[in-house]
């Protein structure tokens, strides 16, 4: 009997994308771009985030169309944003048949309190993290993938550097922990049990955990991948800058031989202006996008 | 012996584990030059446009091509397939271009498609739990190229000599049966390549 929509079969997706860039792209031509660079997926996007930042106002998921135009442009997989908590925004995008679908704080939530239970979905979910507490809640909830949230649409890596570091440092702490430790603990960080005992148990997350926001140079993606990041999402960084073509590339290299610091150091040269960035403490608490959600 | 796994994009990890449980050293190949200390090597999955990309850049082409005709066993699951492949369906252009089958990319749909199923694999298992993923799968073989398994009459397992091909992914669950048939392929290779 055939099984659609399985843990493995989701969480599988993910693992099929390690190692590898995951792109924003808002049309046709800049989604060929990234399919030519490398790029393991890409996310159809109205906006990328740093134009979102820009513009203020409410965002929501991509109109259809562009979401459509790109999945018709390119044969990798295509992911899409839907609203935190918006449930049929998400169902349009099953039904679209997008691959991925992001619960994104990138866009204004549509429920203040509650994610999405994404096991009922067909399709698989990223989800953004902070911390160990925040990436097993969302693992419970039926997330088959995560990502650091960093702070999108700054072009500083700062933020994703502090999430990717929590976690990491949590999963270690979880591991040195006795299981009558362990309860208080899920307790304190508000994560279920089970899954901190499986995190205990194998040292390490049940599914892939990407770095992204803030990943502006080709740089910035080995630092994520050197602090144990799965692979990376690249936002406002590839178009923003002013060769996309050659900075896709860069980073796509970067990110596979991230060891390679010679290397790294020749696909640095010469690549143009990155996106100019925006400093944390510039950002008033409303404009910090990663404290959207919990 | 030992067996490599290419290590540009995608689920390495997995395939260096089921193959260490089959009792096996394994080493990660991100350079060419560690093609002359294998034996055998997979072709993981992945995106097989972003692995062609990294193959490209590396001038890895041309040695993974000597590394398949000197007799060398290689192993490609799901992007892997599309790689060996001679032949990709509505492309000009293929990849490696070792194995006599015809690809077709992308072929059970979308991720939401994406399912597991048990099959019975020639030799192998009546009963492996394959998992296709995107999945793509073999559309013609050439007369020596041997049908393995088969999902609703299209081909998602074949070998041809030292090539061995499937559309699914042994290396997502915790059956090695696959990976062990593979490590007997690259055992008796090994044997008649050192009585030359």
């Amino acid at each position: 009997m055939e099984k659609i929509g399985t843990d493995v079969v989701k969480r599988g997706m993910a693992e099929m994308q390690k190692g590898g860039v995951i792109m924003d792209v808002v049309n046709a031509e800049q989604a060929k771009i990234a399919e030519q660079a490398g790029a393991v997926a890409v996310m159809a996007l109205e906006r990328v985030p740093s134009d979102i930042r820009a513009a203020g106002g409410v965002a929501r998921m991509a109109d259809p169309t562009i979401v459509e135009e790109v999945m018709n442009a390119v044969s990798i997989p295509v992911m899409a944003k839907a609203r935190i908590g918006h449930i049929v925004e998400a169902r349009v995008l099953e039904a679209m048949g997008v691959d991925y679908i992001d619960e994104s704080e990138v866009l204004t939530p549509a429920d203040d309190r509650f994610h999405m239970n994404k096991r009922d979905f067909t399709v698989p979910f990223v989800c953004g993290c902070r911390d160990l507490g925040e990436a097993v809640r969302r693992i419970g909830e039926g997330a088959s993938m995560l990502r650091t949230k960093g702070e999108p649409g700054t072009g500083n890596i700062v933020e994703a550097v502090r999430h990717m570091r929590q976690v990491q440092a949590q999963i270690r702490e979880v591991s040195s922990l006795s299981y009558d430790e362990l309860m208080v603990y899920a307790k304190e960080i508000g994560a279920p049990y089970e899954l901190l005992a499986q995190i205990k148990e194998e040292g390490r997350l049940p599914v892939v955990n990407f770095a992204a926001g803030g990943i502006a140079t080709p740089a910035d993606a080995a630092l994520m991948m050197e602090l144990g990041a799965d692979g990376v999402f690249v936002g406002s960084g590839i178009f923003k800058s002013e060769n996309p073509e050659k900075f896709a590339r860069s980073i796509v290299e970067a990110t596979t031989h991230y060891q390679d610091y010679t290397l790294i150091g020749e696909l640095s040269k010469g690549l143009g202006t990155p996106m100019k960035g925006i400093e944390m403490s510039t950002l008033s608490p409303n404009e910090r996008m990663q404290d959207r959600s919990k | 012996m030992k067996i490599g796994v290419l290590g540009l994009q995608g689920a390495i990890r997995e395939h260096v584990r089921s193959i260490e449980s089959c009792g096996v050293e394994t080493v990660i190949v991100k350079r060419k030059e560690q093609l002359d200390d294998i034996d055998g090597l997979i072709l993981p999955g992945g995106e097989s446009t972003t692995m062609r990309r990294l193959i490209d850049r590396y001038d890895f082409l041309d040695a993974l091509r000597a590394f398949g005709d000197a007799g060398k066993p290689i192993f490609g699951t799901c992007a892997g397939l599309i790689l060996l492949a001679k032949e990709i369906n509505g492309q000009e252009h293929a990849h490696l271009e070792l194995m006599d089958i015809k690809a077709e990319r992308n072929a059970f749909g979308r991720q939401k498609e994406s399912f597991e199923a048990a099959l019975p694999i020639k030799g192998v298992a009546e009963d492996f739990n394959a998992v296709f993923i995107r999945a793509p799968y073999i559309l013609e073989v050439a007369p020596d190229v041997e049908v393995l398994a088969t999902y609703n009459e299209k081909i998602v397992a074949a070998r041809q000599g030292q090539y061995l091909a499937c559309a699914f992914h042994p290396e997502l669950t915790s059956d090695n049966r696959l990976a062990q048939y593979f490590v007997n392929m690259v055992k008796e290779a090994s044997k008649e390549l050192a009585s030359f």
